[in-house]
């Protein structure tokens, strides 16, 4: 019998020891990764963990693809506990990650391709149609027999993904796997995902992002995650509908004007974000209603700042985020 | 089983032979490969002329050029399949991606060794040619054992890649100066294998890690498959029948095989206990 869930986390936690810089005479130090991670995703289903660089996301998918052992707690996937038995693990799943170039660069595609179709035990005649029918979908067939070194970071990616998928596999681990990517290359390989997720209904996606737009693209449930902890986990609809009670604003603003500290004491203001640029400054601000702008525009007017754009706009994920952290996706990647 | 193993080890065995001899053009490949190993014997045949000069002693001569020659192997298979690991952590960035397939790894470092032993091969037949041709070595090739060579080789070659398992299997868990750990071990056991000198010659306390090598036994066979009676002028191991050497041999391969399979799980467990199978050291 197949297990409901292709994968399962209990209390899952990672701790890497680090090692000081002499000045700290060289102690280990320990970090937290992830901490009590507990996560059930059905078969076929499009899972997404998003969070901001360094919140735990590749250290939960090198646990689940059996690349690094748990410190405590534990994983299943496709029912096998990856800790204990790697080796059934293994045929059943493939990885993907992006921002970098991993591959043999003095083989061509073809060749590499057909080396891990042979470690997976692929007889010839199927690795030959599947090498050519993926090749065709994501626009490399011509560039088949090109050294892997002659490629561009974005065709080489393409190749990656190729590689990940020309297994079959029943779980399918994405790591951030348009990072690096131009816009054209980063909508191919979103549209390829999405089509092999839809022809393969009984195939589980687990994909790794910190770009909002590709978790709500893609996702049929997401897991917001911040310094290892998952924090928040639905459908994209369902975790910005919790906002859709209150009111979100974007407002574009000249001269600032020191009004930013001013904001936490307004009533009604629930959680604001403030993004300098230049020669004007970005807020995003959660409202409890409406009527709140009302008293964020008095203070603004006050300390004589310009008010150049005010929209309200419906709750994306980023405000999700804000909500649950407290803080924008790029200023939780500052602070690490 | 079997399937398994033909799956992994060939497409290694056929990667490795892309990964050593596709980097340039075959011809330059070629002298490449005939020139390193003959510009390293020919320092060695000029020293050994220049310290023996009141004549040369055609048998240790020969003892000293075959050593050397075969040495090779040492480098090319166990500092070599070492080696691989770091080519594929941190050159390809692909060890990762092999380490979730499903492989065994040590099957795979066996086919990564068939390549260097290939390699290697070619660049020992160039040495041994060479020293017959140019450099006057006493190897007569019609009267060579030529089975004993054989054996000792296939022996002697599973052998260096147990060790090279067991130098790639702690090379992962090593975050800095990974890259030492093949070439140190393989220059410090040429002192103890008898590649160039007899090892009767080293201090007596330094005189049993000679003995536990396995490269002793084996290029003492190899010489005798190669040299025939000339060989015997060495007394280290001049009492022990070929029978014996053999068997020793074999009793090493096994221990090595055995500790290979062993360290490999052991150090596996350590690196992805530290999250090194897909770190990036110093390298």
């Amino acid at each position: 019998m197949k297990p409901e869930f292709a994968i399962h986390t209990e209390h899952l936690g990672r701790i890497y020891k680090v090692r000081g810089n002499r000045r700290e005479k060289r102690q280990l130090k320990e970090r937290v990764a992830l901490r009590d991670v507990n996560l059930q995703v059905p078969r076929g289903e499009f899972f997404g963990l998003l969070g901001p660089n360094g919140a735990g996301k590749t250290s939960l998918i090198k646990i689940l693809v059996t690349l690094l052992a748990p410190t405590t707690g534990r994983a299943l996937v496709a029912g096998h506990d990856v800790a204990k038995y790697p080796q059934s693990v293994r045929p059943l799943i493939n990885m993907v990650s992006g921002g970098e170039s991993s591959g043999y660069g003095l083989l061509t595609v073809r060749e590499n391709l057909w080396l891990f179709a042979q470690f997976y035990g692929m007889d010839y005649r199927t690795t030959r149609t599947r090498i050519d029918e993926l090749l065709e979908i994501v626009g490399l067939k011509d560039r088949a027999n090109t050294k892997t070194s002659d490629l561009s970071t974005g065709l080489r990616q393409k190749m990656n993904i190729v590689r990940g998928f020309l297994t079959d596999p029943h779980v399918i681990f994405l790591d951030e796997p348009t990072l690096g990517l131009d816009v054209g290359a980063s909508r191919d390989v979103r549209q390829f995902i999405r089509n092999w997720a839809a022809a393969k209904p009984e195939r589980t996606v687990l994909l790794t992002t910190h770009y909002m737009a590709e978790a709500d693209e893609l996702c049929d449930r997401v897991a917001i995650i911040n310094a290892g902890k998952v924090l928040d986990c639905d459908s994209p609809a369902n975790l910005k509908r919790r906002l859709q009670r209150e009111a979100i604003f974007h407002l574009e603003v000249s001269p600032l004007n020191g009004v930013v500290h001013g904001f936490e004491h307004l009533p009604g203001v629930r959680k604001f974000v403030h993004t300098p640029g230049d020669g004007k400054s970005e807020l995003e601000l959660i409202l409890e209603s409406d009527d709140a702008i009302g008293g964020v525009i008095n203070t603004l007017t006050t300390h004589r700042a310009r008010i150049l754009n005010l929209q309200k706009r419906e709750p994306t994920l980023e405000d999700v985020f804000v909500d649950l952290v407290g803080m924008s996706l790029a200023e939780a990647e500052k602070n690490g | 089983m079997l399937r398994a193993f033909q799956r992994t080890f060939f497409p290694a065995a056929w990667l490795g032979w892309q990964v050593e001899s596709n980097w340039t053009d075959p011809l330059i490949f070629f002298v490449f490969s005939a020139l390193k190993p003959i510009a390293s014997v020919m320092i060695l045949v000029f020293m050994f002329n220049a310290v023996s000069r009141s004549g040369t002693d055609p048998a240790l001569y020969a003892y000293i050029y075959l050593g050397n020659a075969l040495y090779i192997y040492v480098g090319a298979i166990m500092a070599g399949t070492s080696y691989s690991i770091l080519d594929d952590r941190e050159r390809y960035r692909a060890l990762k991606y092999l380490y979730i397939a499903p492989i065994s790894i040590p099957v795979y470092l066996l086919g990564r060794a068939m390549a260097r032993f290939m390699t290697g091969t070619l660049a020992v037949g160039i040495t041994i040619a060479a020293g017959i041709v140019f450099f006057k070595v006493p190897i007569h090739p019609m009267r060579a054992n030529w089975p004993m060579f054989f054996a000792a080789l296939a022996l002697g070659v599973l052998c260096l890649a147990a060790m090279g398992i067991i130098l790639g299997s702690i090379t992962l868990t090593l975050r800095s100066e990974p890259w030492f750990l093949g070439e140190s071990v393989a220059s410090a056991l040429y002192l103890f294998s008898g590649a160039i000198f007899p090892i009767t010659l080293l201090p007596a306390t330094l005189q049993p890690i000679g003995f536990l090598m396995p490269m002793t036994y084996w290029l003492e066979l190899m010489r005798r498959a190669l040299l025939g009676s000339g060989s015997a002028s060495f007394p280290t191991l001049a009492a022990y029948s070929n029978a014996s050497l053999f068997g020793i041999l074999a009793a090493l391969t096994l221990g090595f095989g055995l500790l290979a399979f062993i360290l490999h799980r052991l150090f596996d467990r350590i690196a992805r206990d530290k999250g090194m199978i897909d770190a990036q050291s110093n390298f």
